[in-house]
């Protein structure tokens, strides 16, 4: 099957960035290497192209009413404001996870995962107890992404639009003009634990944005930073990752997600599933680990006491903490930070801690 | 990329550089580069017997881990300690310090086995596509 390509795909040859295929996209895993990108983000800022994303738009005066139906958190927020949460089965299990949007109160945007863009818009449209009040469309191809991510995001960000970014607070967002591109969406979000946006731009844009922001950036050493680190930087912020630490076989109460489930919410779908299991208590738990000497990766077996317990679902060198560090299920008794297990790398077995999350949070 | 001329290579990308029957290899640029930034090298102990082709060891970088094969056979004599602290001098000096191990030879005649500077240019090209 032919790769799609996001309109910076230019910028990204140009720069000699190795390109891999992700979830059907030709996009680059790396630029100058992952070490180095993971670093400029966290000491200063970034540059990703995530184009690849998915988003939907849901309109119509009861379209917060649909997507409350269709997600675990309350959607209780106002223009402008956004909101984390994830969609669910009815036996509970994870059809995505997602940011909302609220641009206004007939009009929603929901970025959802790239792999998961075709089966979220047909789950959403069947599940759309409103069809009358709320039409979902998909806009996938009507939205190109970049995040700028990093304690710099702001000054680089701000020379390029009138909209003052210190009025736009984490998880809100407002619409501007970026780099004489008109229509975008500027989010104060993302997915690397640093403060930071995501800048929603319709695709023709692309060719003004992405060298604009580079300029942007040169005073503070911005760099364009590939899927690699944006893999290591969600996972040191202990923010899970679809397909791996989260799936249709796992809850949000098993993934320490339980503070997006609003339990007290009139009805959604997973609802009784996710109620039964909070009394019941899970049986297992999203567990951090920290992992001597050698590095776990997913599938690798949990060990404790010589008995496997569980599997890693994410697991990397952590580039800025230089431990190996790793997400796994463990038994919920074993989830305990402190706990000593370990971890079978290929045959050898290495000890490893359960720690407090996150292992990265920033100190700004 | 150049490619050495005074080296001997492996088609599983490792070169040698044989010195008085004594073997000192590494993995080659094109694989560092394939591999990206390394975090991690994973060698045999000092005094082990090596076959040639046996899985000897691994390397992994960030994202990917690698198996690493005895390019020829013999005792290991020494290993690159630094490496453990600065496993990044793989990429860095891929064909000097970034070395792996020093294999003492037991069999010269393997040698002529080993892919020469072209042909193994040639493997790498293939490989890179």
């Amino acid at each position: 099957m032919e790769l799609r390509r996001t309109p910076f795909f230019p910028f990204h040859v140009e720069a000699g960035a190795r390109l891999i295929d992700f979830g059907g996209w030709e996009m680059p895993v790396q630029y100058a290497g992952i070490v180095e990108e993971h670093r400029a983000v966290r000491r200063s800022v970034g540059l990703f192209d995530v184009s690849h994303m998915g988003e939907v738009r849901v309109r119509g005066p009861r379209a917060l009413d649909a997507v409350r139906h269709l997600v675990t958190n309350d959607v209780d927020i106002v223009d402008g404001q956004a909101q984390y949460t994830v969609m669910c089965r009815p036996d509970g299990g994870i059809v995505d996870d997602l940011i909302v949007y609220r641009i206004a109160a007939d009009d929603v945007l929901i970025c959802v995962n790239a792999a998961n863009r075709d089966k979220d818009f047909a789950w959403m449209a069947e599940h759309n107890p409103f069809p009358e009040g709320a039409t979902f469309t998909d806009e996938g191809d009507a939205w190109a992404q970049v995040a700028i991510q990093g304690r710099n995001a702001v000054p680089t960000l701000q020379k390029l639009t009138d909209l003052d970014l210190s009025t736009v607070a984490f998880y809100h967002h407002a619409p501007a003009t970026v780099a004489g591109v008109e229509g975008c969406i500027v989010a104060r979000t993302g997915y690397t634990g640093e403060d930071g946006f995501e800048v929603f731009l319709p695709p023709d844009g692309a060719a003004a944005i992405w060298p604009a922001i580079l300029e942007a950036g040169a005073p503070f050493d911005i760099r364009p930073v590939g899927l690699g680190a944006r893999d290591t930087l969600r996972l040191e912020a202990r923010m899970v990752l679809y397909g791996n630490d989260i799936d249709d076989t796992t809850t949000p109460l098993e993934a320490g997600l339980g503070w997006v489930v609003k339990l007290a919410k009139p009805d959604f779908i997973g609802k009784d599933a996710l109620v039964r299991q909070r009394a019941e208590g899970v049986k297992r738990r999203l567990a951090c680990l920290v992992v001597e000497r050698r590095i776990p990766r997913p599938g690798h077996p949990i060990l404790h006491e010589g008995e496997v317990v569980g599997r890693v679902t994410s697991g990397t060198r952590s580039p800025w903490l230089e431990k190996n560090i790793a997400l796994g299920y463990v038994p919920r008794p074993l989830a305990r930070p402190g706990t000593r297990l370990a971890v079978d790398v290929r045959g050898r077995v290495a000890d490893a801690v359960v720690v407090k999350p996150p292992f990265y949070k920033r100190d700004y | 990329m150049s490619v050495p001329t005074d080296l001997r290579y492996t088609d599983t990308h490792e070169w040698v550089r044989i010195e008085d029957g004594v073997a000192t290899c590494g993995i080659t640029a094109h694989a560092q580069e394939q591999l990206g930034d390394v975090v991690y090298v994973d060698l045999p102990e000092v005094g082990a017997t090596l076959a040639l082709g046996e899985e000897m060891g691994e390397i992994e970088s960030v994202k990917a881990v690698s198996s690493l094969y005895a390019p020829l056979s013999g005792e290991v004599v020494e290993v690159n300690e630094a490496l453990e602290d600065a496993p990044e001098t793989v990429n860095k000096d891929p064909y000097g310090a970034g070395w792996l191990l020093r294999i003492r030879l037991s069999d010269a005649s393997e040698v002529d086995k080993l892919l020469d500077a072209a042909a193994y240019e040639a493997h790498a090209a293939a490989d890179a596509h």
